[in-house]
């Protein structure tokens, strides 16, 4: 058996090694490392942004930016970790998990696969190009808003451009889960048998087929309403400046449950693994994820209730919001009870998952203020939406990303990172992930609006205190590269089950996992 | 594993005791919650906020305390062996939707309640149509022969204080803690009678915008094309502050809104002295500066003015010109004319425009310039348009010793 194997390596040999083995790769693995890499420098990039927003909020008045590349660093801090660093990143997750997890020897698409990951460095090169273009980058919101997105000045084809780009990456990585995960699974692998991280992406990549070229539409309407004479949003020509922000949040809510839904995956993964126990309610936990998904496309005009809708309206989408707290609430208990009477031990997967548990169900808790109209009349565009989002994304999202690469880390590379530093990082990311975005509340519901690059001085103590937490939380993601870094070098050799508690096929390859994996399929039970 | 856990608890202890002790001290100084407001929409509002909020608290409270139960309890280090016995159960399945459920909707029925009184704008005592600027606010004031308040028209700009103005301008070395209601104050507030409804009317000259005073309950945005509606019924007399609320450009930061409550009686008088409480007569236009002018069209402020037929001297343009200059172009062109190449905004010292053809420059004034940042500031009275360009012309070394009558304005239009 082994020596078969082996044998059939040699076949590969002759693969492409240096940059061409990057440039033309159609390896599963190799496109899953590099959409990592790629989104941890987007996330640095995007990061850096961040910095530069709260220097500039650290006190009342303008120490260091004009209010118009304060604008510009708002609206490219949210493109840069929207569609450069969380997204990618999960696809990064994706490609390389999904596959092990499922039992194929690769994804369906392995050349489409390639140019979906090839796309988006142009992507960004080009959009990142803008910042050195007169009149700067797109200033008016990553939501491009028009009438004041028409104000952008030679950057505006540039974004646009990008967004498309962007769009195809993320709709032909959606095609590839899709097809890999319906027709690649090993036999004996029903639906649902599948582990829920795929179960997830499945139902991720459906929402970004659907809802990935709703933007596209939105954006090509914007291109056109400046360059062709068309006035679709220009309520001098006719058009309806409001009917972008319906189609943009008919794309944007799903596009919060594609950020979320595979970190719900990622969690689900590490809960039962940590605590030794397989996943409760596991059925549930699929429908949930799927009621989440149906729903995302009903809640959108949550986001613009200030924008003078009819009653009727303003109630539906108030009513149809507060239902996603039920199956996000199933989606705890059922973690909750996965824990109970478990067995647990805390290495820093399980512990970015807590972070995960706790502080995105405080994101929840301000959702669901959010949903509530009049109550929203009054959170609408302040702080309080900053720190909730923040809530849901940083320890949400980015905390199930990071619990994902300490959880796979050892088998991506064969060494176990180094656990007290892993665990340091935990520490210090969930503290001052929290004397970052808490604060937040408080400033919002004090009446500070957000976007802005200065601000009345009662707003100014928490200002501060949020301005210093971004500080240590941004430089304690320098450990994190360290730690993946060095294990990547080296460190203790990590076993083929790595986790005490790990079940599943991506656990019965060696690690590090070779080259090429599941070459005959695995037979499930 | 418990010895390091143990070494961490001192340190985690005396964090979390500190933080206690600083919740009280928070409260006290630091505004931590929404403004409960002097309205009836903002009272319920705030109600609504604080039920919702304790909901969750307790929610947290139950969650959160049997996860943290469960990481003491079950942990492998204290011996605890996984109990796989069961491992899923529709009955609690179904309790755990249906409870949601129940307390969503004792949510809802009080919230829906609140939103149809909000909704409710019919039989205003005042109605006030506000138009939302690239940066500043226009407040017009609709009156009715038969109307308590006023019997005509009048409306102004409403636009950041000059202190505030010239302090958060960057590097200017103004200490901000030194200006009062610093980004919260206005040259002009818009005033209204205390216990009256008045219905706010919102829409845009150019991008969007919103309208929002917290102490007044929620905010609504202003849409070019579009009007929205809202009210609010201010029950206590006094002054509140807020913000433009939606981005709308670089200076989005910079457009306060300032309302003051009045007595009927001193709003009566504040009507009179605006020239709103005559009955029947033409168009008041009211700029901010205070100076009154008589305005022959009826479309807001984009009035002549009364200056038209007397010649303004060239110290008065130039007097009346840097202030107006100040108002309503030096966001963009920057006080010193120097314009700000990172936004794209063109230098007005030595510029072609402003040193060239004088006939170009009043039609870039009046009509703006397609395709950039520049607007038309057709809706400016002549005298300003007139004291604009003549300082452009002179100013930061422009020096042409040209200048440009109202009159010629008006003749331009």
């Amino acid at each position: 058996m082994s020596h078969t194997a082996e044998a059939h390596h040699d076949d590969h040999h002759d693969a492409p090694t240096g940059i061409k083995r990057w440039l033309f790769a159609t390896n599963h693995k190799d496109i899953g490392t590099m959409y990592l890499v790629f989104s941890l420098v987007l996330f640095f990039i995007g990061g850096a942004m961040a910095m530069v927003i709260r220097a500039e909020l650290f006190q009342p008045g303008l120490q260091f930016v004009d209010p118009g590349f304060f604008n510009q660093m708002t609206t490219m801090h949210a493109l840069m970790m929207i569609f450069g660093a969380v997204m990618p990143a999960f696809v990064g997750l994706a490609n390389w998990m999904v596959p092990l997890m499922v039992g194929a020897p690769d994804m369906a698409l392995p050349r489409m696969n390639n140019w979906s990951f090839w796309i988006l460095p142009v992507a960004f090169s080009l959009l990142l190009s803008t910042l050195f273009m007169p009149g700067g980058s797109p200033a008016g919101g990553w939501t491009m808003y028009p009438p004041l997105v028409m104000q952008t000045g030679d950057a505006f084809p540039f974004l646009i451009f990008s967004v498309h780009l962007m769009g195809m990456s993320s709709i032909m990585g959606a095609i590839n889960i899709v097809v890999t995960i319906m027709n690649m699974r090993a036999p004996g692998m029903s639906l649902l048998k599948m582990p829920l991280f795929v179960w997830t992406w499945l139902i991720t990549a459906y929402l970004l087929i659907l809802a990935m070229p709703v933007l596209a539409g939105a954006v090509t309407m914007l291109l056109t309403d400046e360059y062709f004479g068309t006035s679709f949003f220009n309520a001098g020509g006719g058009g309806d400046p409001l009917m972008f922000q319906h189609v943009f949040w008919f794309f944007g809510h799903p596009e919060v449950y594609i950020m979320i839904l595979p970190a719900f995956g990622i969690v689900s993964q590490i809960i039962p693994t940590f605590a030794r126990k397989p996943l409760f309610g596991y059925d549930s936990m699929v429908y949930a994820t799927a009621s989440i998904a149906f729903l995302s496309f009903i809640v959108w005009a949550h986001h613009m209730f200030t924008v003078g809708m009819p009653l009727a309206g303003q109630l539906f989408f108030m009513f149809s919001t507060m239902l996603i707290a039920v199956p996000t609430g199933v989606k705890v208990f059922n973690w909750m009870t996965t824990m109970w009477k478990g067995s647990m031990t805390f290495e820093t997967p399980m512990l970015f998952a807590f972070g995960f548990l706790f502080l995105f169900t405080i994101g929840g808790f301000s959702g669901l203020m959010l949903g509530i109209t009049p109550a929203d009349f009054q959170y609408h565009d302040t702080y309080f939406v900053v720190a909730h989002f923040h809530y849901v994304l940083v320890p949400g999202a980015v905390f199930a990303i990071m619990a994902g690469v300490y959880f796979w880390l050892p088998k991506w590379t064969g060494h176990m990172y180094n656990e007290k530093l892993g665990k340091l990082h935990f520490w210090l990311s969930a503290i001052f992930v929290n004397v970052t975005f808490f604060p937040q509340h408080f400033v919002g519901l004090a009446g500070m609006p957000r976007r802005i690059p200065d601000y009345a001085t009662q707003f100014a103590d928490f200002n501060m205190i949020s301005s210093i937490g971004a500080f240590v939380f941004g430089a304690s993601q320098l450990l994190f590269v360290y730690i993946v870094w060095s294990c990547v070098r080296g460190g203790e050799k990590a076993t083929q089950q790595v986790w005490e508690g790990a079940e599943g096929l991506e656990w019965t390859v060696p690690s590090p996992a070779p080259h090429h994996t599941f070459e005959v399929a695995p037979e499930v039970k | 594993m418990r010895e390091r856990f143990r070494r961490f608890i001192p340190s985690a202890v005396r964090g979390v005791i500190v933080f206690l002790l600083a919740i009280p001290a928070a409260l006290a100084d630091w505004e931590v919650n929404l403004m409960e407001g002097v309205t009836p929409i903002s009272r319920d509002t705030f109600e609504l906020h604080m039920i919702i909020f304790w909901v969750c608290v307790v929610i947290a409270v139950v969650v959160f305390g049997v996860i943290i139960y469960s990481l003491y309890a079950f942990r492998h280090s204290r011996g605890a062996v996984p109990d796989t016995s069961m491992l899923h159960s529709t009955k609690m399945e179904i309790v755990w939707t249906i409870i949601p459920i129940g307390i969503l909707v004792a949510m809802a029925i009080p919230a829906a309640e609140t939103l149809i009184r909000i909704e409710d704008t019919r039989s205003p005592d005042l109605t006030i149509k506000v138009t939302g600027y690239q940066w500043k606010w226009h407040y017009e004031y609709l009156g009715a022969p038969d109307d308590a308040f006023v019997k005509n028209n009048f409306g102004f700009f409403s636009n950041i204080d000059a202190a505030s103005n010239a302090a958060r301008q960057v590097d200017s070395g103004i200490d901000v803690y030194e200006i009062e209601h610093y980004l919260r104050n206005v040259d002009k507030r818009v005033v209204v009678p205390v216990n009256r409804k008045v219905r706010i009317l919102l829409t845009s000259n150019d991008v969007l915008h919103a309208w929002w005073v917290p102490e007044l309950g929620g905010k609504r945005d202003a849409i070019p094309g579009f009007v929205n509606e809202m009210w609010f019924l201010a029950e206590e007399p006094g002054v509140y502050r807020g913000q433009c609320a939606e981005l709308c450009g670089r200076d989005h930061g910079f457009m306060p809104i300032v309302v003051e409550v009045q007595s009927e009686d001193d709003f009566a008088r504040w009507v009179t002295e605006q020239g709103g409480a005559a009955g029947g007569g033409p168009e008041v236009v009211v700029d901010a500066g205070g100076a009154m002018t008589t305005a022959d069209s009826g479309d807001g402020g984009a009035g002549s003015s009364a200056a038209v037929d007397m010649d303004m001297s060239f110290d008065e343009l130039m007097t009346r010109g840097e202030a107006a200059y100040l108002t309503n172009c030096s966001a963009c062109h920057q006080p010193n004319g120097q314009g700000l190449e990172v936004g794209g905004f063109p230098a007005l010292a030595g510029s072609a425009i402003a040193t060239g053809d004088l006939a170009a420059h009043v039609d870039q004034v009046l009509n703006g310039k397609p395709g950039t940042a520049m607007a038309s500031f057709a809706y400016l009275s002549d005298a300003d348009i007139a004291a604009i360009i003549t300082y452009e012309r002179n100013a930061w070394g422009n020096d042409t010793g040209e200048m440009i009558q109202p009159a010629d304005i008006k003749a331009a239009r």
